[in-house]
């Protein structure tokens, strides 16, 4: 049971922690609490599922073309939807909220209510310290890893990244000292949402496709990211594989632990708060006037 | 004969000189003699229902738009109003109407524990706190799902009263008094310690405002108001089930709220008595029945495009102009101001907020 804990925790933090981190970007630079950040996960579900199983293409381009689509996507709808209406906070609000419900109705329209099955990218196992880990969870796994890395390196290792930085920072400053802010702020929107697309895609096979696969992870990466710290991206990750773990600890050593492993995540973050109100790595930073 | 002539000069120089006051007598004339004129059992069904969530929305405002708590989870309150008033009638026995009050006293003290417990966070990290704590819940009702029936919820509960009638005026008389007594305490000194809370509390406490003091206050209050709509909900639908806690309830909120504009009381409960009814009705038809939330969320998104602030200080600028000289509103079609005489008309000096 140790290990199962152990690999179910991983698995399911890298996942959370595509997520938190992007949402956490997209904060830090442009202060948007983009609810629709997981819509977009479910649409490169859907995405991937239509690629792969209706037209035939193999998992790998399904996958780029799936990411792909639904960033260019992402940029279109902040171009459209959020810019228009980004000096007023509440309108940007539920801009994000009517996003998420369009693309879920709009699923459920097109292809109905029930869970979609897609078949595994890699079948087989691999044993590892006596517990049998499928080939799909360690490329979840790798997957994590390696876009994680990515992420780290555009953002510490090059000029746009810098930027990125430097927006988050401070926006009026770095629109002074000549960033285009408004093209940072898309850029961040796109990397923000290529990593939920890069999750939904590799999780798809493992979870349930469905209209309202959303609504459970939004909840989760919440708790995530106010737990490690709004914008602070070491403290998404680290909120990521405590959440991740708590779950797994839950799910498997608790009776009724499925049904509580939302309750305790949440009311470890509520615990965290309470001592510590800007989250683990949050910067206290005095009201922004 | 003095009183009605009384009463007539006081409607004329205060109600019908604004549009906006004369829209809302219209809208509680219209509200109250709805069953008199028009008694179709659908039409009031639904007419009651907004009425309800009226109260949930309003509530939301006090929290949210006045003192700035903007709360992603006001579902919580309203299904802890609803499942206490459907657990003690059932389990208990109790008659609906006081168990109506005591689920408003159990969501007061939630709201207490809640923004006690929210005390120290602000801005995006409340509302995402917040956002926990109806989910706390219910995973704690599946966990127990012999009490709290689980899935199905708590089904049975007695009416309030007998006929569709008496429940449509319960609910909108109730709405009327909530409504208009938070619209009061939002109005009084109260509220503009609220919005002093609101836009800089640091400010407010160097004032000498006690700004956690008010802030408990203001979330036991949009609790206890909340509470009550649940369990009106639950003894009208006779029915409390985890639909009331859920993250859809509290983001339906969110919308009417700032769909209304924030920080009025009267918009959200604009917002709703224009959106509820809308989505009920797109509904009815079977073309649009699946459609129905995407056309609600588009409509929601493509009004917000145009009037960022919300719909209701949009259409209030359409209609009224505020005097630059003593701050008092006017009808627009006026050359000077009803009150001081300054002239009104021409450019508009007031200062607009961008």
């Amino acid at each position: 049971m140790l290990q199962d804990i152990l690999v179910t925790g991983l698995v399911n933090g890298g996942v959370y922690a595509l997520l938190a981190i992007g949402f956490s970007l997209i904060f830090g630079v442009a202060r948007i609490v983009n609810i629709a950040h997981t819509a977009f996960y479910m649409l490169a579900a859907y995405c991937f599922y239509t690629l792969l199983v209706k037209t035939g293409l193999g998992f790998l381009l399904s996958g780029v073309i799936a990411v792909g689509a639904v960033t260019l996507f992402s940029v279109i709808c902040y171009r459209l939807v959020i810019e228009p209406v980004r000096e007023h906070e509440a309108a940007v609000l539920i801009a994000t909220i009517a996003l998420a419900l369009i693309f879920q109705e709009l699923m459920l329209f097109t292809f109905g209510g029930h869970f979609l099955g897609i078949p595994s990218t890699l079948e087989g196992a691999v044993r590892f310290l006596g517990v049998s880990i499928p080939y799909q969870r360690l490329l979840i796994l790798v997957v994590a890893g390696v876009s994680l890395a990515a992420v780290w390196f555009v953002l510490y290792r090059t000029r746009l990244g810098l930027a990125i930085r430097a927006t988050a920072n401070d926006l009026e400053v770095a629109n002074l000292m000549g960033m285009n802010v408004h093209r940072v702020a898309m850029a961040t929107v796109a990397i923000s949402v290529a990593l939920a697309a890069v999750a939904g895609v590799v999780v798809a096979p493992v979870f349930v496709v469905d209209p309202f696969m959303w609504l459970a992870p939004l909840v989760t990466m919440l708790a995530i990211v106010v737990l490690g710290g709004l914008g602070s991206l070491k403290g998404s990750l680290i909120g990521a594989l405590i959440i991740g773990y708590v779950e797994a600890i839950t799910v498997f050593a608790v009776p009724a632990g499925a049904y509580l492993k939302g309750a305790v995540a949440l009311m470890i973050m509520v615990a965290v708060l309470l001592v510590r109100p800007e989250g683990l790595f949050g910067v206290a930073f005095e009201e922004e006037r | 004969m003095y009183w009605l002539r009384r009463g007539w000069a006081e409607l004329r120089n205060e109600v019908f000189v604004l549009p906006s006051r004369t829209l809302v007598l219209a809208w509680v004339v219209a509200l109250l003699a709805l069953p008199l004129v028009y008694g179709d059992a659908y039409v009031m069904r639904i007419v009651t229902m907004t009425c309800i969530f009226a109260i949930f929305a309003a509530s939301w405002d006090l929290l949210a738009g006045y003192t700035g708590q903007v709360n992603f989870g006001h579902a919580l309150f309203f299904g802890a109003g609803a499942y206490t008033s459907a657990l003690l009638s059932l389990k208990l026995g109790l008659s609906p109407w006081a168990t109506i009050w005591a689920g408003a006293a159990v969501a007061l003290f939630v709201g207490f524990v809640v923004g006690y417990l929210c005390l120290r966070l602000r801005g995006s990290y409340l509302s995402l706190a917040t956002l926990a704590f109806p989910l706390i819940a219910l995973g704690i009702l599946f966990a127990f799902p012999d009490f709290s029936g689980g899935e199905l919820g708590v089904s049975g509960l007695r009416r309030l009263t007998l006929t569709p009638t008496g429940n449509y005026y319960v609910a909108a008389l109730s709405m009327l008094v909530i409504v208009f007594a938070l619209w009061a305490l939002a109005d009084s000194r109260f509220g503009i310690v609220l919005h002093a809370i609101r836009d800089d509390e640091v400010a407010a406490r160097a004032s000498g405002i006690n700004t956690p003091r008010y802030k408990l206050m203001v979330f036991a209050v949009a609790g206890a108001a909340a509470g009550f709509s649940g369990a009106l909900f639950a003894h009208y639908l006779r029915v409390a089930g985890p639909s009331t806690l859920e993250v859809a309830l509290s983001f339906q909120v969110v919308i009417w709220g700032i769909f209304g504009g924030v920080a009025t009381i009267y918009g959200p409960v604009a917002a709703v008595f224009i959106l509820y009814p809308l989505t009920e009705w797109l509904g009815s038809f079977r073309a649009f029945g699946e459609l129905r939330l995407l056309i609600f969320a588009i409509i929601v998104l493509l009004v917000l495009l145009f009037m960022p602030r919300g719909l209701t200080p949009w259409v209030r600028d359409k209609i009224e102009t505020q005097c630059p000289r003593c701050k008092q509103r006017n009808g627009t079609w006026r050359k000077i101001c009803r009150l001081c005489g300054a002239a009104v008309s021409g450019e508009d000096l007031s200062y607009k907020p961008r």
